[in-house]
């Protein structure tokens, strides 16, 4: 009987395991290559496009060369956010998400781990797409009249509001990648997900577009994700914001932190 | 030997097949409280931001609370809204009626005739960079002629005979109307003789090039013309205005300019002749510019200005903001949209996810009517959703403008009808292109991404000017975006330069075949969807 009586030590699930488990699911996921794939191909080939589609005339022109350059970061943080979404609402719709828990019952620690490794693997890719980006916009915008007799300096890393604008780009889609993993875990349903945060990206600047009002138009664009946090993008005429870039991927970096708090407090209270 | 006869059912096949399928469908769609609860959230979403559209515009309107001295006891609030009230056409559209006018009364009918012999003018050195100093030249729309009006106040009614910048000579009457006459430009070499002939409330316009062969331009008929009106010699030039495209936004400016032209053989039938008088209607776009100079039969009229019907829009006017058009109350719309995309496309993928389309194709084997069964229940239910949000929110918002003592542009109410169900049908149509790319990706995630980069984000791009107007035409023709063309309500008028881009409010497809572009993709991918469902397993 006594014998009979033992169990088997039962390893407890510690962080390095957690992470290990949640990398195995991330990269054996089918998509996921081809996402991060897409993401880099789409954000290098719209930036490309948006160069060569502006043109700056002897006439004056108030384009930014650096956010000219990197204009894909708006349409490939769509597949971030994809990204993003999968990492958690696959585990709903398949039920995987019971044997996770089960595995590893400290719930935050899960959504730790799945928040690091998408940001981890967000943050290295974008690197390769803003790179991309930045020299797309090298190789095109002199031929389009972004030259010194203009005004500009070339685009080059080595400026400091360049190498700011190339750097915050790649955290923001990293944020942007956490704001949806968020937003999955607090939603679980995918498609529900993504509307979450597609509208919550592209809803505030449609608004503030039409907005005359120039006191609500400042309001909506310091509080719109996308908006605040694209200023990070802004190469010149940064005094005339309404936030300092920083202060803008802040606003972001708050939707998300708020997004993953929302998430965490519903992975604990909810049933999975 | 005994034959084994294999069990067949002798239930013949269920009758009433496609009602009873619509019928599940709905159940099914009904009963996911979830559904119903987003699709009133994109109603509200809708009706929210089109009043917050109305509310949150006045850009130009303080309200002022008068109180007594106390301070207790608030008076009475008043609305100001400087810059917002423009002179109104007879057609009830807000209008710009500024020129310089060398007149006399014309008692009853008769006629006035003149020959042009000059049209020059000045135009700012540089507009883009509003540097000061001018540069001899003229606008395409830089009109000098003869005009008999009803009285010199901004808005009433006229009828003009006109010379142009680059436009040839034209027939104008009550702001909205334009007819060609000669082309070509005028000189001393090439004069151009114009005549206008009022008989009762009809006035006809004539032009020569000798002064001897006259031809009909046009007839213009005034309604309520007095019999006694002021004829006489025009000239006006509007503002020369810059656009600067650049990523992400446009930037409009405006600069007066003048014009100057030159008249002689100056003829009026009313007896006994009067004498000139020369003033302006409205005022001078360029500050101190007007004034005419006669001598012997030879008259130099100089005036800066325009009559015109105005455009919403951004433009480099100083007058001010212009009136809103209904289309932005409806600028929920997109998101909404959203909102109901994500269910459309859960309508199809949740019965994947549950196995539950296992049932539904055992039930009724007919994918194909399967499939038109789910198009129609979500489709009738994004109608009757996108319908009372569009009513509730045009309704509202105009309501709640015209309290806060703002100028709404006025649109016929056969506008007010197509922009309103096209917007119903906009949301319907979507929904159902949601359903059908649903069925083929029957991935939530790709296909609500997939639907929102084809619908809203092109849509985004344009309205947001983050794309060179012309890649933005393009998207918003090809693109089953182009079906938020149906809500545009902006007049366009050839006789009036401005900038008719997406982002001011001119998408590149008439209303109906932005629509019919959205509904040619729905229609592809329905086709998809059918065939795709009877491939494949469930």
């Amino acid at each position: 009987m006594s014998q009979a009586g033992q169990v088997p030590a039962v390893g407890v699930a510690r962080v390095p395991d957690v992470l290990h488990a949640e990398w195995t699911k991330l990269r054996t996921l089918a998509g996921t290559f081809w996402l991060l794939a897409g993401a880099v191909a789409v954000t290098i080939a719209v930036s490309a496009a948006a160069c060569a589609a502006t043109t700056c005339s002897s006439l004056g022109c108030q384009a930014d060369p650096g956010k000219v350059s990197l204009t894909g970061v708006q349409v490939g943080q769509a597949i971030v956010a994809i990204i993003g979404v999968l990492a958690i609402s696959t585990e709903y719709s398949s039920g995987l998400i019971r044997v996770t828990l089960t595995a590893m019952p400290h719930r935050g620690w899960v959504l730790a781990a799945k928040a690091a490794l998408v940001g981890g693997l967000v943050l290295a890719v974008s690197a390769v797409a803003v790179l991309g980006s930045v020299l797309a916009g090298q190789l095109i915008l002199p031929g389009h009249g972004f030259t010194a007799a203009h005004g500009f300096a070339a685009l080059s890393l080595d400026e400091a509001p360049v190498l700011r604008a190339a750097c915050g780009s790649v955290l923001y889609l990293a944020l942007i990648a956490l704001l949806s993993l968020g937003v999955a875990v607090a939603v679980r349903d995918s498609a529900a997900a993504i509307g979450t945060v597609l509208a919550l990206l592209y809803l505030f600047p449609v608004i503030a577009a039409v907005i005359s009002n120039q006191h609500w138009q400042r309001h909506l664009e310091q509080i719109s994700p996308m908006t605040a946090g694209l200023y990070i993008q802004a190469t010149v005429g940064v005094r005339t914001l309404p936030l300092t870039p920083w202060q803008g991927l802040g606003v972001l970096g708050l939707w998300a932190a708020g997004a993953l708090l929302l998430g965490g407090l519903v992975l604990r209270l909810r049933d999975a | 030997m005994t034959t084994v006869t294999p069990f067949r059912s002798q239930a013949g096949p269920v009758k009433g097949g496609f009602r009873q399928e619509l019928h599940a469908e709905w159940t099914k769609f009904r009963t996911v409280r979830g559904w119903i609860i987003a699709m009133l959230v994109a109603v509200l979403v809708i009706v929210g931001l089109g009043l917050f559209a109305a509310g949150g515009s006045g850009s130009s309107c303080q309200v002022s609370t008068g109180q007594s001295a106390t301070g207790h006891n608030p008076a009475s609030a008043s609305t100001t809204c400087p810059g917002t009230t423009f002179p109104v056409g007879p057609g009830g559209e807000p209008v710009t009626d500024d020129f310089y006018f060398v007149h006399q009364p014309l008692a009853g009918n008769g006629s006035i005739t003149v020959r042009v012999t000059s049209l020059s003018g000045l135009l700012p050195a540089n507009v883009a960079s509003g540097s000061p100093g001018t540069k001899p030249g003229l606008l395409p729309w830089s009109k000098a002629g003869i005009i008999i009006k009803d009285g010199t106040s901004q808005g009433s009614a006229y009828a003009a005979m006109t010379v142009t910048g680059a436009n040839g000579v034209r027939m104008q009457w009550n702001y909205t109307h334009d007819t060609p006459g000669l082309a070509g430009s005028v000189s001393a070499a090439s004069p151009r003789w114009l005549r206008l002939v009022r008989t009762g409330a009809t006035i006809t316009g004539y032009d020569s090039d000798d002064g001897t062969h006259w031809a009909q331009v046009g007839t213009a008929s005034l309604a309520g013309l007095p019999s006694t009106v002021q004829a006489g010699l025009f000239a006006t030039s509007p503002d020369d205005q810059s656009f600067s495209q650049t990523f992400g936004g446009t930037n409009g400016q405006g600069m007066p300019t003048q014009d100057t032209a030159v008249f002689d053989h100056v003829s009026l039938s009313s007896a006994p002749a009067g004498a000139w008088a020369g003033g302006y209607v409205g005022e001078a776009n360029m500050p101190g510019v007007g004034g005419y100079h006669q001598a012997g039969g030879r008259f130099a009229v100089t005036g800066s200005g325009d009559i015109a019907p105005i455009v919403p829009g951004p433009t480099g006017n100083a007058a001010g903001p212009t009136p809103s058009v209904i289309t932005i109350y409806l600028i929920g719309t997109f998101a909404g949209l959203v909102v109901v995309i994500v269910v459309a496309v859960m309508f199809m993928t949740a019965e994947y996810r549950r196995g539950l389309i296992r049932i539904t194709l055992s039930a009724s084997p007919r994918r194909g009517r399967v499939l038109a069964a789910k198009a129609l229940v979500i489709g009738a239910a994004g109608f009757v959703a996108g319908l009372v949000a569009a009513a509730a929110a045009v309704l509202g918002a105009v309501r709640l403008a015209q309290s806060r003592g703002q100028a709404a542009f006025p649109v016929s109410w056969p506008t007010d009808v197509r922009v309103i169900v096209g917007t119903a049908a906009l949301v319907a149509v979507a929904a159902v292109l949601a359903l059908a790319l649903g069925a083929m990706l029957r991935r939530s995630v790709g296909a609500v991404t997939l639907v929102i980069a084809v619908v809203v984000v092109p849509y985004f791009l344009a309205a947001t000017a983050a794309l060179p107007a012309g890649a933005a035409e393009w998207l918003l023709r090809i693109t089953p975006a182009a079906g938020f063309a149906v809500q545009q309500a902006a007049p366009r008028y050839a006789q009036v330069s401005a900038l008719y881009t997406p982002a001011s409010g001119y998408p590149p497809l008439a209303p109906w075949a932005g629509l019919a572009v959205l509904c040619g993709w729905t229609v592809l991918a329905l086709g998809g969807a059918a065939y795709l469902l009877r491939r494949r397993d469930a």
